[in-house]
């Protein structure tokens, strides 16, 4: 059975990002880039169960510019077998990359399809659950447990309150929370690999969907700061602090 | 212009965040319902009608929404969705896992996480883990939104005489059904929820010094019990304790920070608290950038301290 997993390009994790001065957006020139930590996670997840046994192929796919190309090697480096980029210098939004992700599918029949639950550069946690409604297929998302059974999968979510367990048709989406799985260090003998493995590359009108964003943003500011208060110098300082002065105790 | 209000309940009773997701509902400017989709979900279902603002609640019945699986719920939203201008969920696990496969079948591009509403079809939004705000406007005739409940207050619960009107359940999608749950049992408020947080972190060291040194001010105080992400993934709390970018976002009246060093993605779960105090013994550590209150001491020492003098 084939898996498909989706890789974002975003803004390193350790990065602290800058609006820009105008207000259109934050600054990411000449910043750190990385693979979403989410949907590292999904690869590892994918490379797993292939070591098992259970699925034959992992199929790494990345929508946006040329350099999503340095993403899709290190999910290769990983372990994916091969990669696809949905190549565009348009914004893409969640509802657009589920349409390309849909097209996709469609194409390669993958039976599990893993995703970041969300990106860390818009936090929207979206594109799992929209590409799910769009293949009219089930969904299990903020994953922490994935088993596989047949033709069923069983997957343990992370809730408000603790965890669930559901237990979904194939071919399912998924989509990580953090503790589904550690991913693996990447080694440069599996980077050298992975500059063999074979990556296509296709345009978003080869898959017949439109990506114009639907959403516009009209700006980009900073949040208001929240200045530092003062040190105190021991506990009964504090109890009174609390109980006096910001009355909230 | 009428605003649907997807409720988050536990089929007794209607969930806080609900009252939050009402409040930029009444926002948006029409008109607000509110649909609860549960089984046996009556209680929860005349809970809704008595909210302050809301003026018809839609209630749907059946066991395939007993557990909120979203290929269900997302159906029955779909099948009452003409009628509205604006469908909002609160941001929390529920919400955020079935609003997306709503608005990818309406073809609507999603608004996530609004911490305010401009004006009907414009809204504010956290991103980057809340390092810039961005002010988004939708093109689309339907807008889906989820809601951080942090950005609005509650709707009164009380106060309100809606209909309840009964709508047809949609049918099971068969594609996916519960196996089971696990939730942790407590008499303790929820995060969420919760007008006092006390929050631990790596520092505490272990599971058992987790609980020996937190619980006791946490029950003191009344107050819920969260934990930094590098506590959770040291196994010294539980996952749902995780406050953060990828986990709650919190806003109680006081968050107590103990051996938390305050890493951009906690402070994006927390720093909208009205006052922070922050124990820690590194006087450089990025959380006494935002604390209220800061207090450089050995969290082992101060907050049992701490727990005596209250």
């Amino acid at each position: 059975m084939k898996a498909l997993v989706a890789v974002k390009r975003v803004v390193d994790y350790n990065v602290k990002v800058r609006v820009k001065s105008d207000q259109t957006g934050v600054d990411i020139a000449n910043v750190k880039m990385s693979m979403n930590p989410f949907d590292e996670i999904a690869v590892e997840e994918a490379v797993r169960l292939k070591e098992k046994g259970v699925v034959t192929e992992v199929i790494a796919v990345s929508c946006g510019p040329t350099q999503c190309q340095e993403t899709l090697r290190t999910a290769m480096a990983i372990g994916a077998d091969r990669a696809i980029l949905v190549e565009t210098t348009e914004e893409l939004q969640p509802l657009a990359v589920a349409k390309l992700l849909k097209a996709l599918v469609d194409k390669e029949q993958p039976q599990l399809v893993i995703l970041g639950k969300q990106a860390i550069d818009d936090d929207a946690n979206q594109t799992g659950q929209m590409l799910a409604a769009l293949a009219d297929l089930p969904q299990a998302t903020f994953a922490s447990k994935v088993e596989v059974e047949g033709d069923k999968a069983k997957v343990t979510r992370e809730i408000d309150g603790g965890l669930e367990t559901l237990s979904l048709s194939l071919p399912v989406v998924v989509t990580t929370d953090l503790r589904l799985n550690e991913p693996r260090y990447v080694t440069l003998p599996n980077i050298m690999k992975a500059k063999k493995k074979p990556m296509e590359t296709v345009k978003p009108e080869d898959l017949g969907v439109d990506v114009t964003p639907r959403l516009k943003t009209l700006k980009v500011a900073e949040p208001p700061k929240r200045g530092a208060g003062i040190k105190v110098p021991d506990v009964a300082t504090l109890v009174d602090k609390l109980k006096n002065e910001a009355k909230v105790i | 212009m009428t605003a649907l209000v997807i409720a988050d309940h536990d089929n007794a009773s209607i969930k806080g965040s609900t009252l939050n997701t009402v409040t930029a509902a009444v926002a948006c400017g029409g008109d607000v319902h509110v649909l609860v989709a549960g089984h046996n979900a009556s209680a929860a279902a005349e809970a809704a009608a008595k909210i302050a603002g809301v003026a018809k609640v839609l209630h749907a019945d059946s066991e395939a929404f007993a557990h909120g699986l979203a290929e269900n719920v997302a159906a029955q939203v779909l099948a009452v969705a003409d009628a509205y201008s604006h469908l909002l969920f609160p941001a929390t696990a529920g919400g955020k896992n079935v609003a997306p496969r709503v608005a990818a079948k309406l073809d609507v591009a999603q608004i996530s996480d609004i911490t305010k509403v401009d004006s009907p079809d414009t809204f504010e939004r956290p991103i980057y883990a809340g390092n810039a705000i961005a002010t988004v406007q939708s093109a689309d005739a339907k807008k889906v939104l989820t809601v951080r409940t942090t950005g609005f207050d509650a709707a009164a619960a009380s106060g309100g005489s809606a209909a309840v009107e009964s709508v047809t359940a949609t049918a099971d999608s068969g594609k996916s059904s519960f196996v089971g749950a696990e939730i942790a049992k407590n008499d303790r408020p929820e995060l969420t929820a919760a007008k006092i947080i006390v929050s631990g972190g790596r520092a505490l060291g272990s599971e058992e010094k987790f609980k020996e040194v937190m619980t006791p001010l946490a029950d003191k105080l009344g107050a819920a019990i969260g934990a930094s992400r590098a506590a959770v993934d040291a196994g010294y709390a539980p996952n749902d304790l995780q406050v953060g970018q990828t986990g709650k976002i919190v806003a109680p009246q006081l968050y107590i920070a103990a051996g938390i060093s305050g890493a951009i993605q906690h402070l994006a779960g927390m720093k909208d608290s009205k006052v922070i105090v922050a124990i820690n013994k590194d006087e450089e550590a990025p959380i006494f950038s935002v604390a209220d209150y800061g207090l450089v001491a050995d969290l082992f020492v101060a907050v049992p301290e701490l727990t005596q003098a209250l």
